[in-house]
């Protein structure tokens, strides 16, 4: 993995600053956006890119964070909607290469999957950790090694 | 005709109004219980209590059937995910987003759902009507990016008795007919205006402005 790209990160919540404090320590051009201006408390002391305080749903703001330029853009905010509509804003409108959002709902997932855009979905992650940690804890019972 | 509207307040409530009246099937969605409550018993719609972006939602209000989905939120990005939705999942034929920062409309037409913004429709008819009785005509075309302006000259105006070519016209902008004593002149510099002459001029809404205080002088 190239460690000089230039990354975008929308919402500086637990997610995001984890992302934006280990992306930026690895070389990486980090820009972080947050329409809560306190939650760059988050990012670490040698967090060495920008904070952008602004509604990632405004054109501006996108520009601000010259968005243009970037070569990843991860939506990472705890609004499925927010996230959908700035990862399709990146790739469609400023030609983002490499988009990702975060999306807790399976549902508005899988449609979005049809468009194209790159999701994660926490949800169906967890449940199949928890689903195989099950089924493994039961095959461990049973003394059959899965 | 079957419609579909996602949001809230007095503009959610007055437009159901108006559908209802003229006997469409209106659906409304809210997330908001109390107003749920209070819309069911003002308006003969059916109300959702719900997130209009959730696919469940949806589904209950009857997306699959519905012809139109307004999506009229105070968040962007929910009337966008909500008429996507409403297409992509239940086919929905028609759907429509407002845009509550106006720059969001361009960005909706580009992602492929219809977007609208009140901002700017309210903006360009107080400046259309702000502007004067002389303005009898004005037509948008090329969707809103060519505005055709039908004004009449009076003594006042700093044009009359001046030929065309002598006129101080902003960048991009076109008489493009005079119409003196109902016959119609397809004007070049060596013309002259006269009070009394209908004037219609081709301009872009970025120079509209200036180029009416040109014809009418400073009153706008």
């Amino acid at each position: 993995m190239r460690n000089n790209r230039y990354i975008v990160i929308v919402g500086c919540g637990r997610l995001g600053s984890h992302l934006a404090n280990h992306l930026s320590r690895a070389g990486n051009l980090v820009v972080v956006i947050d329409r809560d201006e306190p939650t760059f408390n988050d990012l670490s002391p040698d967090f060495s890119g920008f904070r952008v305080h602004g509604d990632a749903t405004q054109m501006a703001v996108l520009r601000e964070a010259k968005v243009k330029n970037a070569d990843v853009l991860i939506a990472t905010t705890h609004e499925d909607n927010v996230n959908l509509m700035v990862a399709q804003v990146a790739r469609g409108i400023f030609s983002v290469p490499h988009v990702l959002a975060r999306v807790f709902d399976p549902k508005r997932e899988e449609v979005y999957a049809q468009l194209g855009i790159d999701t994660i979905c926490p949800t169906s992650v967890a449940a199949e950790m928890f689903l195989r940690a099950v089924a493994d804890g039961a095959a461990e019972r049973e003394g059959t090694p899965s | 005709m079957k419609v579909l509207i996602v949001g809230g307040g007095k503009t959610l409530y007055f437009l159901c109004r108006n559908f209802a009246a003229r006997g469409y099937q209106v659906v409304i969605i809210n997330r908001n219980p109390e107003e749920c409550v209070q819309l069911a018993r003002q308006l003969s719609a059916t109300v959702v209590c719900g997130d209009g972006s959730d696919a469940g939602i949806l589904k209950e209000a009857g997306a699959m059937g519905a012809d139109a989905v307004l999506a009229i939120t105070p968040n962007d990005q929910d009337n966008l995910v909500i008429c996507q939705l409403a297409s992509l999942k239940f086919g929905v034929p028609r759907t429509v987003a407002l845009a509550n920062d106006p720059d969001n409309a361009e960005v909706f037409e580009k992602l492929g759902v219809s977007g609208f913004s009140t901002t700017r429709i309210v903006g360009s008819l107080i400046e259309q009507r702000a502007s004067l009785e002389q303005i009898t005509n004005l037509l948008p075309v090329g969707e809103g990016r060519v505005n055709v302006t039908e004004i009449v000259l009076d003594d006042d105006s700093p044009v009359v008795g001046k030929f065309l070519r002598d006129i101080d016209l902003p960048e991009n902008a076109l008489v493009a007919v005079v119409i003196r004593d109902n016959r119609p002149i397809v004007p070049r510099g060596a013309n002259d205006l006269l009070a009394g002459d209908r004037v219609v001029l081709i301009t872009l809404p970025e120079n509209h402005g200036p180029v009416l205080k040109a014809f009418t002088g400073e009153r706008i």
